[in-house]
């Protein structure tokens, strides 16, 4: 098989397979047969075209022009093999951890759930592959909408409501930002390919390139920029899969991926440093890194911490990116890796809690750590990676970073990852010491344990992840350093 | 034959009209009306790919050649409008049968298809004569059948409905008519080609504009460009269903074919937007068209209804498309003529649908269409789609050429306007799909709507996402007609 079969094949492979989903939705068994056989296949097929990547084939697809000059193509590089190999991985140990969770909690309407995660993955990997930005632009509508149905998974009151935020803000801001923000690239540049180096320079003055970052800025909402932020934790009411795969992994790195995207192949970086008051990017993203981290404090219920956390962690990347230095760019790849596989172990935690225990608020956590001990710990790792420290993987990101913010003098950059730092360690360690340290308030009804163990076991997997990704980073590393031209 | 195929386009349906009348039943008319369309259709689609292979095709009507006689002239514009009206047809009457039998009744049956088939048969008249008096008699007998047809709505709204619209198109025609004579008494002829040949030289004198307003504003009112759009909503609202769908798809799209093709081929660029000030009356009506009809669908009770109203937003957008005056913005309109037919079309043929198992198209009978139809119903939610312009529809690719043409001129707040459009569109379809998904219908039982129904509206849900994708044959078209329009319809 070719690299650009395999290329193809990652886009059809979960169409595919959620077509069989829907169609074997009779029988349960053979349904998550088919979903994790889909994963490993895709997963598989990510890894052949890194392999041709690597060998320097020639990869390419192209298929039907939609505007003129501008077709509907695939190619890959070295961000956009990382997106997809996490995103298509993560899903194999996310598949495992739900079916445990949805026959635990005995959701309804379980095949839809599946048909629709399939159907989300096929966005998110067209978002990788994309070639030029209406391609993109095409699979992120599709990753909106295919989460819609996922969001309102419940029916009830609740999920509608959040559903609507859902939405109103994704299209909203994709259909009167972004696409205009687009569009406008192409008439000022007459093409919308990825090239590295850009396609704006001396096509765009410099007074409207300020406008245009704005434009992509606010019409990525996936990348959770305030004040476009709130659809994110209002997908919370999501069953936790949802919020542990896509919406800490899939949908928000779609988000940065395609600002870093916008900034590496269509400002390109020397450009965009003339722009005028670049830097408000920046300041706008510095702001979100530690606006979120105050609204995490003051949260009750998990899951919600968690998102916003997550808003600050997109903001670390989104701030990275716009920073400019090399060593930053490569910080905001890799942090797409290291944030994915410390954020989906806490909300794989946060769901065994729920399936165990039926607990969803902070304050009934009092030592949990004793009757859960693995998710427990897996939570701690987790948290730990999301403060930065070592051995977990947030620590290396965070490292290139903070040496992007001294390539450039960059002071606004390195204060707030040190607040933040701070602000993360104080949500996320207090948790940690009342789970263990503390007596439980009251008896539960339930005497429970761990979760079902195939939920333990994907939490388990992904914790080791985090770690093991703090002592071999190397592999990545040498990719993604690819992208701003070789080590500088 | 195939140098006859403008006139067989018109002659199919003008015979098949008085034999439809003279059946008996429902089945038979139907039959013949359907075969009559699929033979249209594909006259239509050999006309296309004439003008493809020549750029222009001329036929002369009976031998007689203009002045004198009357002269079919066909150009990218007018081939791409006759393949939407006779694919439209071609698709709802299939559709029809079953949903007339319910809504009209065996008995009136052979006159509602003969009525239908002269509808067709105006809409095609006026889209490829080129003669400027013709364009006036197709478009009375396309009127006149439209009336009838209006009036044979179950509702008995359905008779006021009609009365109104009669008055208001008898106005527009009327305008039109002495817009031409006009027009007559300075150049002396009706050909479109001469007197687009003979108006540059007087275009100066009171007359030729007194004539230009005078049909502007009559196409204006028979396209129904707000604020002249008062007759559409409850036309569209109370006619049976098939005619709704029929006539939203492709009526108001005729009537903005003839504003084209007066705009820019017989009047020309220069004194259309020169002289005269098209533009500056044009896009702000269009531009209120489109935010204030697309607020009014935000809260319609009644499905058809809304739809009706975002139809005028919809126009709003095709004229605001032409009103730029730019190559650019004429494709888009182009465009979004075609493709705005698409996606009504689909839409309005599910509200058949719905109106055929569930008896009202009010927002309560979509409650639950999920579970009820879920067929129709994700039909709905992929017209629905489409009509907002989300990619790998229709709708984006008129969307994306629109803001194009925005762009290209550097009009930002019509950039904003039409975006705005399309948020609203997000609101009005949205509330119906969240009925549609939560809702709890009052019957649980599935009842599909039945075959007959589904093949040919899922054809169109299926057409509004093939021409997303694969744009060659609508967007090469557009660009190719909107030059020979800007170039006075020389064929280039």
């Amino acid at each position: 098989m070719t690299a650009n079969t395999a290329l193809l094949l990652t886009l059809i492979v979960p169409l595919l397979g959620s077509v069989l989903i829907g169609l074997t939705g009779r029988w349960p068994n053979l349904r998550e047969t088919v979903t994790l056989i889909t994963a490993i296949s895709l997963f598989a097929l990510v890894i052949r075209v890194l392999m041709g990547l690597n060998a320097g084939e020639a990869i390419g697809v192209e298929l039907v022009t939609v505007i003129s000059g501008v077709p509907i193509a695939f190619n890959t590089e070295p961000l956009s093999i990382l997106f997809a190999m996490i995103a298509s991985g993560l899903w194999i140990v996310t598949s495992v951890y739900a079916i445990g969770y949805m026959r635990g909690t005995n959701e309804i309407n379980q095949t839809r759930f599946y048909v629709c995660f399939a159907l989300a993955l096929f966005g998110a990997m067209g978002v990788a592959f994309s070639a030029n930005l209406l391609t993109l632009f095409i699979f992120y509508e599709v990753l909106t909408l295919s989460t819609y149905p996922l969001v309102t998974h419940k029916g009830d009151d609740k999920a509608k409501a959040g559903g609507r935020t859902y939405l109103a803000i994704l299209m909203t801001t994709s259909m009167v930002f972004l696409l205009p923000a687009i569009i406008w690239t192409y008439v000022a540049a007459g093409t919308l390919d990825f090239v590295p180096g850009g396609i704006l320079q001396g096509n765009l003055a410099a007074g409207s390139a300020t406008l245009l970052l704005l434009l992509f800025l606010f019409g990525v909402a996936k990348a959770a920029v305030m004040p476009v932020h709130r659809w994110l934790p209002a997908a919370m009411v999501a069953p936790t899969p949802v919020s542990a795969l896509l919406h800490a992994v899939a949908v928000v790195k779609a988000g940065v991926f395609t600002l870093i995207k916008v900034v590496v192949y269509i400002f390109g970086t020397d450009y965009l440093a003339e722009v005028p008051y670049e830097s408000i990017a920046v300041y706008l993203a510095g702001f979100t890194v530690i606006a979120a981290s105050c609204v995490a404090l003051r949260q009750t219920n998990i899951k919600r911490l968690l998102a916003y956390s997550t808003i600050g962690q997109l903001g670390y990347i989104v701030m990275a990116t716009m920073a400019l230095a090399p060593f930053s760019e490569i910080g905001a790849a890799i942090h797409i890796a290291a944030h994915a596989f410390g954020k989906i172990t806490l909300f794989f935690t946060a769901g065994a809690i729920y399936v165990a225990s039926k607990k969803t608020e902070i304050s009934q956590l009092n030592g949990i750590g004793w009757r859960m001990p693995y998710t427990m710990a897996a939570f701690a790792v987790g948290a730990l990676s999301m403060i930065g420290v070592p051995p977990t993987a947030g620590f290396v990101s965070k490292w290139f970073i903070i040496a992007g913010a001294f390539q450039l003098d960059n002071y606004f950059v390195l204060v707030v990852l040190i607040i933040s730092t701070a602000l993360n360690a104080a949500y996320f360690l207090p948790i940690i010491f009342n789970a263990f340290f503390k007596a439980e308030d009251v008896t539960p009804v339930k005497d429970h344990g761990e979760a079902p163990v195939n939920m333990v076991m994907a939490l388990s997997f992904t914790a080791m992840l985090t770690i093991l990704f703090f002592f071999f980073n190397g592999p990545v590393l040498d990719l993604e350093t690819q992208i701003v031209g070789g080590m500088p | 034959m195939l140098m006859h195929l403008p006139v067989l386009i018109i002659l199919a349906p003008l015979l098949g009209a008085p034999l439809a009348a003279l059946m008996r039943g429902s089945n038979w008319p139907w039959l013949l009306a359907t075969l009559i369309c699929w033979f249209s259709l594909l006259c239509s689609i050999l006309l296309l790919m004439q003008v493809n292979s020549q750029g222009e095709v001329i036929y002369i009507m009976g031998g007689w050649e203009a002045p004198w006689g009357i002269e079919y002239r066909l150009d990218f514009a007018n081939a791409l409008l006759l393949v939407l009206i006779t694919g439209l047809a071609s698709v709802v009457l299939p559709y029809a049968r079953l949903s007339v039998e319910q809504e009209v009744g065996e008995e009136r049956s052979p006159l509602f298809y003969a009525a239908l088939l002269l509808l067709i048969l105006g809409l095609c008249g006026i889209t490829a004569t080129g003669d400027a008096f013709n364009v006036f008699v197709f478009l009375e007998v396309s009127s006149l059948a439209t009336y009838t047809l209006i009036a044979m709505g179950r509702d008995r709204r359905a008779l006021t409905a009609s009365f109104t619209y009669l008055i208001m198109g008898t106005i527009g025609a009327t305008f039109y008519l002495i817009g031409v004579g006009f027009l007559y008494v300075m150049t002396g002829t009706l050909n479109m080609a001469d007197l687009a040949e003979r108006l540059p030289a007087i275009s100066d004198s009171s007359t030729v504009r007194t004539a230009f307003a005078f049909i502007v504003t009559g196409i204006c009112l028979k396209l129904a460009l707000f604020p002249l759009h008062l007759w559409l909503p409850n036309a569209y609202t109370y006619s049976p269903s098939a005619v709704t769908a029929f006539l939203a798809a492709t009526a108001t799209k005729v009537a903005v074919y003839v504003l084209i093709r007066f705009v820019f081929t017989i009047f020309g660029v220069d004194f259309s937007f020169g002289m005269e000030p098209l533009a500056e009356v044009l896009i702000p009506l269009s531009v209120i068209g489109i935010l204030s009809a697309s607020t009014v669908s935000v809260t319609q009770p009644n499905i058809k209804r809304m739809l009706a109203y975002s139809s005028v937003a919809q126009i709003g957008y095709i004229v605001l498309g032409l009103a730029m005056g730019t190559a650019m913005g004429l494709t888009a309109a182009l465009l979004h003529m075609f493709n705005h037919g698409l996606m009504k079309g689909a839409l309005f043929m599910v509200m058949g649908a719905v109106a055929y198992r569930m008896g009202g198209t009010e927002i309560y009978d979509m409650k639950g269409l999920a579970k009820t139809m879920p067929l129709t119903f994700w039909a709905f939610v992929l017209g629905g789609l489409s009509l907002i312009g989300v990619p790998l529809t229709v709708g984006f690719v008129s969307k994306w050429h629109l803001i194009l043409a925005a762009l290209e001129l550097g009009w930002w707040p019509i950039v904003i306007v039409i975006l705005a459009g399309s948020m609203l569109a997000v609101l009005y379809i949205g509330r119906v799909i969240e009925a549609g998904f939560f809702g709890q219908p009052a019957d649980t039982t599935r009842r599909e709507a039945p075959m007959g129904m589904l093949v040919p509206l899922w054809i169109l849900v299926i057409a509004n996402i093939w021409f997303g994708i694969d744009t060659r044959l609508t967007v090469d078209i557009a660009v190719a007609a909107a030059a020979q329009l800007m170039a006075g319809g020389v064929a280039l």
